[in-house]
């Protein structure tokens, strides 16, 4: 062959991808911001998995946290606000040999992009979908989000919010076709670790919420539970996400959860028995739509004109 | 049209023969009585024969809308020529009415005219509810008095004797009646329904060609006329289809493989084409919950290396802008496809306007170079959707596709396009990415750069809505954000400088060029000719790219005395003065070309007739003659 040397041989070099591989430009998040630890966690769990950077796209909408594609040294897109869900579907539509994470914000999610979230969940994508959920548009400097607790005090809410906020895990659940629900938290990295790898080994959408601290504008926002680690309930399941002895020790309140358990994850969503954290629901046999968008993949050229050609003869004089 | 020997229908011993260059037959009926079906295959088996024909679709605006309203017309309306046909022309010659309310919607638009030949269902007159034979009578009477040719045609009676229920069949025997009038070959008939209704079974074949030869034989027996529009049988395979049908195909010869859409009015028909075929050519439709998820979606698969089509309407462009200024920003290569409808707002989801021309080449905040281009005939919908991928891919920006509600439905016949592999998409490269290009690698001359695609090694970068060097990490110095804005728009430039300078209709030099866009094309120029016709020096040019806009337009325009613009949307009339409001190509050929072009325009929502824009070219000639019938304010009441 012209330009190929006579021994050349199509053999690829042995891949040994470290953490560098992943890594990108500095965050510049404030200190202490929960997105670190998300970010770290992403980056070791593509190591682990040795994900192919090519292979991998972050895709992101407007807000604090949609700034992590920037930091991950593959594929990015950092989209429009609200928007991602819409993106990432496409992104993934005519491209299964990609693995796409999607990163949102509790913005982004629950008020801009709330008709995105509920079909992007009814469509059930194989998509990645993680929630930094910090209760506040940091971004912008401090106003209520749609999870913000009643009488927060923010700039539009001097007086405090008004109305109490949306549960992101109970909106999930309500929506049919969902497939993967689970909580985490940030200030937790071996749990954090876990749960994003169980979802990205779900076949379907894996909508990740992550209690995220927001050391500027929600500073207090998570001190009780992580003073009195009682108050999250840790559901455990040999099919849920693996709980570490570590997590084990910290936590004392564990709870036996079968994610094949609707009625119960959306029990435990309302946070009665404690703030939850782990795999609330699970169904690997909901419908995924990339497999009907991923049709016809395989059609050759000749394939194409002959096809075209047929239809040109349907409008034929 | 020729003096009728009478108006009603006894036997006449010799027909009265006409040979006409044209005529214009419409078909109305309420929505659902199959109306539309008869006109298209009256279009198809005269095209066949090798007549000139344009096809329009008479839509009412609700589904099921009150039988025997005025509101609720349907059906078509077909101009049959010698030559070719590029517009719907004005009055009907022939309209075929299913009951006596309908013809008063074609009426309010201009479309029946003195000595119209109207033949009418006359079942009515024998109703047993008195207020429907009072109706009956009532509008007789008007016909007549508006100079109208009825022929009372008792089309039920006639069915009855042939099937059981004249409900369902009463189309195709009005269609025997045309055909016999306009001495059209039944043996193409008889092809067309086994095409048509082959697969329904032959009983079913054999009705339907039962009721036609009734109808065909009851013309000959009843019907006072022949018209004869002489042919010109095709050397060339041809194919007929709608506007948006050819889109449709478009996007499939195209190599397209997702149109992302939420349905839309009058857009949507691309999509249900493509629903029903697109798998053919391994393509998928993606129906999003809103117009912007629509065109989310379509960027997010155009991103990872399969460029997308979304396909919209007026309501639906404004919902997008975010997301096309976005794609303008990070040089993602889309088409859209903009069926454009009335406006503002809801406005009127079934007619035609031009109104969305500024909205396109502005309508996003900031400053975003895109490619609008805007096909004038129904072959063109087809191939320009082939030109708007490529484009969109070399010049890695989006392509706004300006049709209209005109162009979507309406039917013209076309050379048979053959499929070719240079049409396709080329697959996804995914070799190793050379690791010293960067992703935004702008040639300072042409400001064009290459795309890594997710799955290149080596290329992994993060697109960004934001302020971005070549490398395409945020950036907010002032020197990188003029650099990127300069080069986004540069890339407009460059396609400008590929474009030839566009060719005018008629002679270079002369009184008047009249420059228009899109749908307006054929009726303009069949204008031109007339207004020719009575010795003015008139031309005629029109464009088919709006961003960037054809070169030499100034040098062209430099040789006519004056130049206008012809459109559908509104403008005012020169006498207000200096804060008059011009009509959208005019107002961007002013600022472009600092030439004085004047306009004239409205919004009838109906695609505008020859007549009424000789009638406004004429008006704007140094000693002008009006055209008295024609109503300029009023448009399109012509008659």
């Amino acid at each position: 062959m012209y330009g190929l040397k006579q021994d050349w041989e199509a053999e690829e070099e042995a891949r040994c991808l470290v953490l560098e591989d992943f890594e990108s430009l500095t965050p510049r998040w404030c200190p202490g911001c929960g997105d670190h630890a998300v970010l770290g966690s992403l980056q070791r769990l593509a190591r682990d998995l040795q994900l192919p950077p090519e292979k991998v796209v972050i895709v992101s909408g407007i807000g604090c946290s949609s700034r992590f594609p920037h930091y991950m040294k593959t594929y990015g897109f950092h989209g429009l606000h609200g928007r991602p869900l819409p993106i990432a579907s496409g992104v993934l539509s005519r491209r299964p040999d990609l693995h796409v994470f999607v990163v949102t914000g509790d913005g982004d999610c629950c008020a801009i992009g709330t008709a995105h979230w509920i079909h992007a969940i009814r469509h059930n994508m194989n998509l990645t979908v993680l929630l930094f959920d910090n209760n506040i548009y940091g971004l912008t400097m401090m106003q209520s989000s749609p999870t913000t607790p009643l009488g927060n005090v923010s700039n539009t809410h001097p007086g405090g919010v008004p109305i109490g906020p949306i549960n992101p895990l109970e909106v999930t659940l309500g929506i049919g076709n969902a497939s993967f629900v689970a909580q985490t938290l940030d200030w937790n990295p071996l749990h954090l670790y876990a749960t994003i790898k169980s979802a990205h080994e779900h076949q379907g959408l894996a909508f990740v919420r992550i209690l995220q601290r927001c050391p500027h504008f929600m500073r207090d926002r998570w001190n009780d539970l992580q003073q009195d680690t009682a108050g999250v309930a840790v559901l455990e399941h040999a099919d849920g996400i693996p709980v570490d002895d570590a997590v084990r020790r910290l936590f004392p309140n564990i709870r036996q959860h079968d994610p094949a358990d609707l009625g119960g994850g959306r029990h435990l969503a309302t946070g009665e028995e404690g703030i939850p954290m782990g795999l609330l629901y699970r169904n690997p046999e909901s419908p995924r739509y990339n497999e009907i968008t991923a049709r016809g993949l395989g059609k050759t050229v000749a394939d194409k004109l002959a096809g075209l050609e047929a239809e040109l003869d349907r409008f034929a004089l | 049209m020729g003096e009728a020997s009478q108006s009603t229908a006894a036997k006449p011993a010799q027909p009265d023969v006409q040979d006409v260059a044209e005529h214009i037959v419409e078909i109305i009926s309420d929505s659902g009585e199959g109306a539309q079906t008869a006109g298209q295959l009256f279009g198809t088996v005269s095209a066949r024969m090798g007549n000139g024909v344009w096809t329009v679709e008479i839509i009412p605006a609700e589904i099921e809308p009150p039988y025997r309203s005025r509101a609720g017309a349907s059906g078509n309306r077909i101009r049959i020529a010698t030559d070719a046909v590029s517009n719907m022309g004005e009055a009907a010659d022939v309209v075929v009415a299913f009951n006596e309310q309908v013809p008063y919607s074609r009426i309010d638009v201009g479309g029946l005219r003195p000595g119209t030949i109207l033949f009418l269902e006359s079942m009515w007159a024998q109703s047993p509810d008195e207020l429907i034979r009072k109706a009956y009578a009532e509008a007789l009477a008007d016909f007549r008095h508006r100079g109208y040719e009825v022929v009372e045609v008792p089309m039920n009676d006639e069915c009855l004797k042939v099937v059981e229920d004249p409900k369902r069949g009463k189309n195709i025997w009005i269609l025997g009646l045309l055909c016999a009038l306009y001495e059209r070959d039944a043996a193409i008939v008889q092809m067309l329904i086994e095409r048509k209704l082959g697969r329904k079974g032959k009983a079913i074949v054999e009705s339907n060609m039962a009721l036609f030869n009734a109808g065909y034989k009851w013309a000959e027996q009843n019907a006072p006329w022949r018209f004869r529009v002489a042919v010109k049988p095709s050397d060339v395979d041809r194919v007929v289809m709608n506007g948006n049908e050819a889109l449709a195909l478009g996007i499939m010869a195209a190599g397209i493989e997702v149109c992302s859409m939420y349905p839309i009015t009058p857009a949507t028909s691309v999509s249900h084409y493509l629903a029903a075929r697109f798998a053919k050519v391994g393509g998928i439709v993606h129906q999003a919950e809103d117009e912007i998820a629509a065109i989310g979606f379509a960027i997010g698969a155009s991103y990872a290396g399969k460029t997308a089509v979304t396909v919209t309407s007026g309501p639906g462009l404004a919902l997008k802008s975010e997301f096309i200024g976005f794609a303008t920003m990070a040089e993602i290569p889309l088409v859209i496809i903009d069926v454009q409808r009335g406006g503002p707002s809801t406005g009127l989801p079934t007619r035609v306007e031009q109104g969305d021309l500024l909205a396109a080449l502005f309508g996003q905040p900031g400053d975003t170079p895109n490619i609008v281009m805007a096909p004038t005939t129904i072959e063109e919908c087809f191939h320009f959707v082939i030109t708007a991928r490529k484009l969109a891919e070399t010049f890695r920006m989006p392509v706004i596709l300006l049709s209209d509600a005109s162009l979507a439905t309406a039917q013209q016949p076309f050379p048979r396009p053959s499929a070719r592999e240079e049409w396709l998409a080329p697959p996804v490269d995914t070799s190793p990415w050379q690791q010293d290009v960067a992703p935004y690698a702008w040639d300072p001359e042409t400001g064009l750069s290459q795309r890594p695609i997710p799955g290149q090694r080596g290329g992994e970068y993060v697109v960004t809505g934001l302020a971005h060097d070549e490398e395409s990490h945020v950036a907010y110095e002032s020197k990188v954000n003029q650099q990127g804005l300069k080069m986004r728009r540069r890339k407009l430039a460059t396609l400008a400088r590929s474009l030839k300078p566009p060719t005018v209709y008629g002679d270079t030099e002369g009184e008047i060029l009249v420059v228009g866009w899109g749908s307006t094309r054929g009726a303009i120029e069949e204008a031109v000719d007339r207004v020719r016709g009575h010795g003015h020096k008139v031309s005629s040019l029109t464009l088919h790219f709006l961003s960037p806009l054809e070169p030499g337009l100034k040098e062209i325009f430099r040789h006519f005395n004056k130049v206008m613009t012809i459109e559908i949307c509104y403008s005012d009339p020169p006498e207000a003065g200096e804060g008059r409001t011009y009509a959208q190509l005019a107002f961007l050929l002013r600022a472009q070309t600092l030439v004085d072009v004047d306009c004239w325009s409205c919004v009838p929502g109906v695609p505008l007739p020859p007549r009424v824009i000789e009638a406004a070219i004429r008006e704007r000639l140094p000693d002008h003659e009006q055209i008295p019938e024609v109503d300029l304010e009023n448009v399109p009441c012509t008659v």
